[in-house]
Formats: structure tokens, C-alpha cells, sequence
């Protein structure tokens, strides 16, 4: 599986509005409606759902980065938002630090294996520091796709 | 006294949706418990069973195996402490 596979072109968000969680939450749930990726009709519960999961335990895994992330029954196919914020976002990380990258993920419920591969696939490039500082300093959508083809070839320096 | 231990054990994901990230979350969280070095080996990905990061890198789908290698003072506690909440399916399912 390929970042290229799960990251919907038209929900890349270089440029946060909001620092707040939830608000940043729904910044990229509304890119996904807007790109159809997912019906707008869900739009209230994925985001209840989300804020829920981040609840119980930040996915703000530390390194400025975070991954929040829901599983739905009327998700037909994983998508995947990106989202980057400047200012950093306010995600009670478990570092306590602001995350500057955002990765949300939408997940299939009856597809836990993909779901599993979707977030190695995404932590495999998280956890490369060239990765995350590329990503932290992109300021438009062709920066980011460009990381992404470049991620997808393995031609970032680990 | 001997300060330097090692253990190890094979466990097998049981729990149907793998180790997504609370479980993984739960497994980091014991791992920091101990003041041993933990690694976790899946075929020939070896990963530190301290960094969720890293234990969200496995992929560990359910029946996937999972080497467990621990190395300090506490590692046979430690050791057994994860084999236990793999065995007990992280309480899911």
C-alpha cells in the first residue's frame, strides 16, 4: 500500500486554519465531504466519533505529528486527509507538544488488516525525519504531492 | 548481583482487529513500565516495543507472530507482563 493509495489529493490541507483539535478535526473531515470522498451526511458522527477516540487516547504519538482516525461501517473505501498547521495544533500529544502535521484516517469497519497496513504505511513515513520536516514545511498542495510521489519511491533519505 | 538479564517469548496477536493503536498504545505503556530494553521482531522488521511509532510500523494483523526480546534487570517480568496481555487479547474481542 502507497500514501498515494490513501491520501485524497483534493483533501491536502497545507494551511491549518484552525490550532485547536477539533477544529482541525473537522477542517479536514469537511475536505473530505468536499472531496467526496465521504458522505457530507456522516460528517457529524465521524467527527463524534474521532474527537471521541482522541479522547480516550491522543493519537498525538509525539514528533509533532498526529494521526486520529476512525473506523465506519458506511466507509466504503480507506481516504485519508492531510492537514498542516504552522502555528501547530493543540492535540494534547502524548509529548505535550504541538502537532504541526496532521494525518486523518478513514477506515472501512469490517477491514481491520487494510486499516493495519493503511497506518504502517503512514507511520513508516512519520517516522522518517525527512519525511516529517518536508512535510512541516510545505505551505502548498504540490509540495505535499510531490512528497508523497517521493515518499512512494523511496527516494527520501531515512 | 546481576544486573544484565534477557528473555524472550513468541506470541501470537490473537485479538481480531490486530494491533491497531490502543492495543499497541497498552503494549508501549507496560513496555515503559520496565526499565529493560524491549524489542519486538516480526520476520526481520526488529522495532522498539517502547515506541508506539515503531509498533504501529508491524502491522501486526490477528495470527501474526511477534518476537519478543527483552534485555536489563527486569526482563523476564517485563517479558511475561507483554506475553500476558497479548495472551489476554489486550481485553478486546
Amino acid at each position: 500500500m502507497k500514501l498515494n493509495d490513501l491520501i485524497i489529493p483534493t483533501a491536502i490541507v497545507p494551511q491549518l486554519e484552525h490550532t485547536d483539535r477539533d477544529s482541525a478535526i473537522e477542517e479536514l473531515i469537511d475536505a473530505l465531504i468536499a472531496s467526496r470522498s465521504v458522505s457530507k451526511a456522516l460528517r457529524g458522527d465521524l467527527i463524534k466519533l474521532i474527537i471521541d477516540r482522541e479522547k480516550k487516547g491522543s493519537t498525538g504519538f509525539g514528533k509533532g505529528v498526529a494521526v486520529p482516525h476512525v473506523k465506519h461501517a458506511k466507509i466504503k473505501g480507506m481516504a485519508a486527509a492531510i492537514g498542516v498547521s504552522q502555528q501547530g495544533v493543540d492535540f494534547n500529544s502524548l509529548d505535550k507538544s504541538p502537532v504541526y502535521s496532521i494525518i486523518l484516517l478513514l477506515s472501512p469497519e469490517n477491514k481491520p488488516d487494510e486499516h493495519l497496513q493503511a497506518m504502517e504505511n503512514i507511520f513508516s513515513n512519520l517516522q522518517n525525519d525527512t519525511f516529517r520536516r518536508f512535510l512541516r514545511q510545505s505551505t502548498t498542495v504540490e509540495e505535499i504531492q510531490d512528497l508523497i510521489q517521493e515518499a512512494d519511491a523511496q527516494q527520501l533519505q531515512g | 548481583m546481576h544486573p544484565s538479564q534477557s528473555s524472550r517469548a513468541t506470541v501470537r496477536i490473537q485479538n481480531r482487529l490486530g494491533l491497531h493503536a490502543r492495543p499497541a498504545m497498552s503494549f508501549v505503556d507496560t513496555a515503559n513500565g520496565f526499565d529493560c530494553e524491549i524489542r519486538v521482531r516480526k520476520g526481520g522488521q526488529v522495532v522498539d516495543g517502547k515506541s508506539i511509532m515503531q509498533m504501529m510500523m508491524l502491522a501486526a494483523t490477528q495470527g501474526t507472530e511477534l518476537h519478543l526480546q527483552a534485555d536489563g534487570p527486569d526482563a523476564g517480568t517485563a517479558v511475561a507482563a507483554l506475553t500476558e496481555l497479548v495472551d489476554r487479547k489486550f481485553d478486546e474481542d
